[in-house]
């Protein structure tokens, strides 16, 4: 039981980066349509401008600001200047041009700051809690960051005209121009917001993961699973889809050691870990497109 | 049909689609002047001439481009014919090289035996996958087969399957060498090998798409909803497009395995599959001679793209030393810019510009 328990807390944790993934995958979506394949290597990125920025000095309250806003910018340059004149492409051509994003900012960290493992501190205090025993304090930091993210962009979008022009421009481009909603950047916004949210949690990852180039290759694939099961329309169901798949990845892992105990046959474990991942992508999208909380679309034929 | 398209590269499409057709001839020309070049070889020591006028080493590269244009024309036939986005062909590559690894290295099969059973497995294992992917469309499609070639380093490693795929370690292969004292060096009866192979591959292939099944994959392409009305039984189609193009592939990763005789889980990451999208979009989309050339490609940055990158890095002052993936993902991007038919769709458009000043020139 008492490992049951720990299991879920970590899950819970792990869930925190894939919810923040996730959530960056869906602010894309809702503004643009277009799946990220980028987003993770983007967000690696931005962790080690983090890492950079430590290392010549600065404390990491004052770093973590500043490549937030580096992120928005190269965010918004990427919507602006890369995929703008490709507007009215096919699919392939922009997911050809997110593979490239893709390679060339995994290769630039490569090229840039080396392919061995940097470790990354973490930024949040060790104090004593109750229920220390299951969290530590980096996963509590993790989740409450996580929390706190969707609380902002929750109220971004509620309460600012800002947010309600995003709204109106994602749902309904033509009446939002109309309204004077100058859509084309609303679009670039939405860019560079995702940005900013994939650099909180390349930042908050790198401590658990370490920094190397490739070490969001499966967090992304976890963070599609997450933004997939909470429907990849909805900014809260990617944030619970992220919790559950961090749960449910820990869960597997856990009932496959009891299985193992049990019975001494090895079904699943802690090496399948992806293969779970990309089950849950290929089940909920051919069974539930539009995941636990996602709008259905319905299109005009 | 064709005037209906109105899709925003549906002009492009209708192009590449006629030019595959019409090129092919050369193709052809090209594939005879390559199989006939070792037989030349081969003559050589006969006659008494020097026996490695051309290395032994050219010849593995040689291979190489062939084994990768196969690959490529696999990605094409269900990218850029049936328009079905794959970014996880690494993985049907992978499950040939098993295959063969495994028949070879386990029940001593000859290699080229395997080829077959490599086929079979590899079509229902593509069409299995090409069921659900029926429910997906566009990005979603793309983010599912994304996901797979993420996953496969991690399948190959899975315990239960360790009996056969070695785990981590992999499995060595023997080396493949010419029977019945042949006189070829084994890079040069490898390179006969994979042309014998690859030659009915891209017939079968062309005569398929010429063909009434063929129009359909591109009728489902550009039009499915008309494509539809006309009777195409559209799922079944579409599976079956995924089936053979993962055989293609497959058989592709088959022939790469007995080149390098050794499989193992980390040779067949993410990169693998983007390297077969590079070589589809550089070569040309929905286009045969396109495979040949994305192949060729493929193969050539392969072996240069550190020399590249070193020189580019070089001579722009840059602080740090490119590496040559980010040569790949500048010439993906501006590739979907500039070129958006690839090489092949290039070559057409200088043929066709060629072709008309010759036809002014004639009736002055």
């Amino acid at each position: 039981m008492e490992q049951l328990i720990q299991q879920v807390a970590a899950g819970l944790a792990n869930g925190a980066i894939y919810a923040c993934l996730a959530l960056a995958l869906v602010m894309i979506f809702v503004s643009t349509d277009h799946i990220n394949f980028a987003q993770g290597n983007l967000a690696m990125f931005s962790a080690y401008l983090v890492w950079q920025f430590l290392q010549w000095g600065l404390n990491f309250w004052l770093a973590l600001p500043i490549v937030v806003v580096i992120s928005f910018i190269i965010g918004v340059a990427i919507e602006r200047f890369i995929l703008r004149p490709l507007h009215d492409a096919p699919v392939l051509s922009i997911v050809v041009v997110f593979i490239g994003l893709l390679t060339i900012f995994f290769s630039l960290a490569g090229a840039i700051w080396g392919h061995t493992i940097n470790a990354f501190p973490s930024p949040f205090p060790k104090f004593n809690f109750p229920g220390a025993a299951y969290f530590g304090p980096h996963q509590i930091g993790m989740i409450l960051t996580t929390i706190v993210l969707l609380l902002l962009l929750f109220a971004f979008f509620r309460f600012t005209p800002l947010g309600l022009a995003m709204r109106a421009a994602a749902q309904n481009p033509a009446s939002a121009r109309l309204a004077g909603v100058r859509v084309d950047w609303m679009l670039a916004l939405g860019w560079g917001l995702a940005a900013a949210i994939g650099a909180v949690a390349g930042t908050l990852v790198a401590p658990v993961v370490y920094l190397e180039p490739n070490m969001m290759a499966s967090i992304l694939l976890y963070g599609f699973a997450g933004a997939l099961i909470g429907g990849i329309s909805s900014p809260g169901g990617a944030v619970a889809g992220g919790f559950i798949v961090g749960v449910l990845e820990n869960l597997i892992s856990y009932f496959g050691d009891v299985v193992q105990n049990l019975t001494g046959l090895y079904i699943i474990g802690n090496g399948e870990k992806l293969s779970v991942a990309l089950l849950i992508v290929i089940t909920v999208l051919t069974l539930k497109p539009a995941g636990l909380f996602g709008r259905v679309s319905v299109k005009r034929v | 049909m064709a005037t209906t398209t109105t899709t925003a590269n549906g002009v492009t499409r209708k192009q590449t689609s006629r030019f595959g057709a019409g090129f092919s001839r050369n193709v052809w020309l090209l594939l005879i002047a390559l199989a006939l070049l070792p037989v030349v070889v081969a003559l050589l020591p006969l006659v008494g001439g020097p026996a490695e006028v051309i290395s032994s080493y050219t010849f593995l590269q040689l291979s190489l481009m062939i084994v990768y244009s196969i690959a490529v024309l696999g990605l094409n036939l269900l990218t850029g014919f049936n328009g079905q986005i794959s970014l996880g062909h690494g993985a049907f590559f992978a499950a040939g090289a098993y295959v063969a690894a495994a028949l070879v290295a386990h029940h001593h099969w000859p290699h080229m035996v395997t080829l077959p059973v490599v086929a079979l497995f590899c079509f229902v294992l593509g069409y299995l996958f090409g069921l659900p992917a029926l429910r997906l469309e566009g990005h979603y499609l793309a983010l599912a087969t994304f996901s797979l070639a993420i996953a496969v380093p991690q399948i190959l490693k899975y315990r239960h399957l360790e009996g056969v795929t070695g785990g981590v370690q992999g499995l060595n292969l023997p080396k493949i060498v010419a029977p019945w004292g042949l006189p070829f060096t084994p890079d040069q009866w490898m390179y006969l090998l994979v042309l014998v192979v690859a030659v009915p591959i891209f017939w079968f292939t062309r005569n398929l798409l010429d063909s009434r099944t063929g129009r359909a994959l591109m009728a489902i392409r550009d039009q499915p909803m008309a494509a539809a009305t006309m009777g195409i039984n559209i799922s079944q189609y579409k599976a079956i497009t995924f089936g053979l193009s993962a055989m293609i592939t497959g058989i592709a990763g088959a022939l790469h395995a007995g080149m390098f005789r050794f499989v193992a889980p980390d040779s067949y990451p993410l990169e693998l599959s983007i390297t077969f999208l590079v070589g589809m979009v550089v070569g040309g989309l929905a286009s045969l001679p396109g495979a040949i050339f994305g192949g060729i490609f493929v193969q050539v940055i392969e072996k240069y793209a550190d020399s590249i990158a070193r020189s580019l890095s070089s001579t722009l002052h840059l602080p740090i030393d490119i590496e040559p993936w980010t040569i790949y993902g500048i010439a993906l991007i501006l590739l979907v810019y500039l070129m958006p038919t690839g090489i092949a769709g290039g070559i057409a458009r200088l043929r066709r510009l060629m072709n008309n000043t010759g036809r002014r020139s004639g009736t002055s």
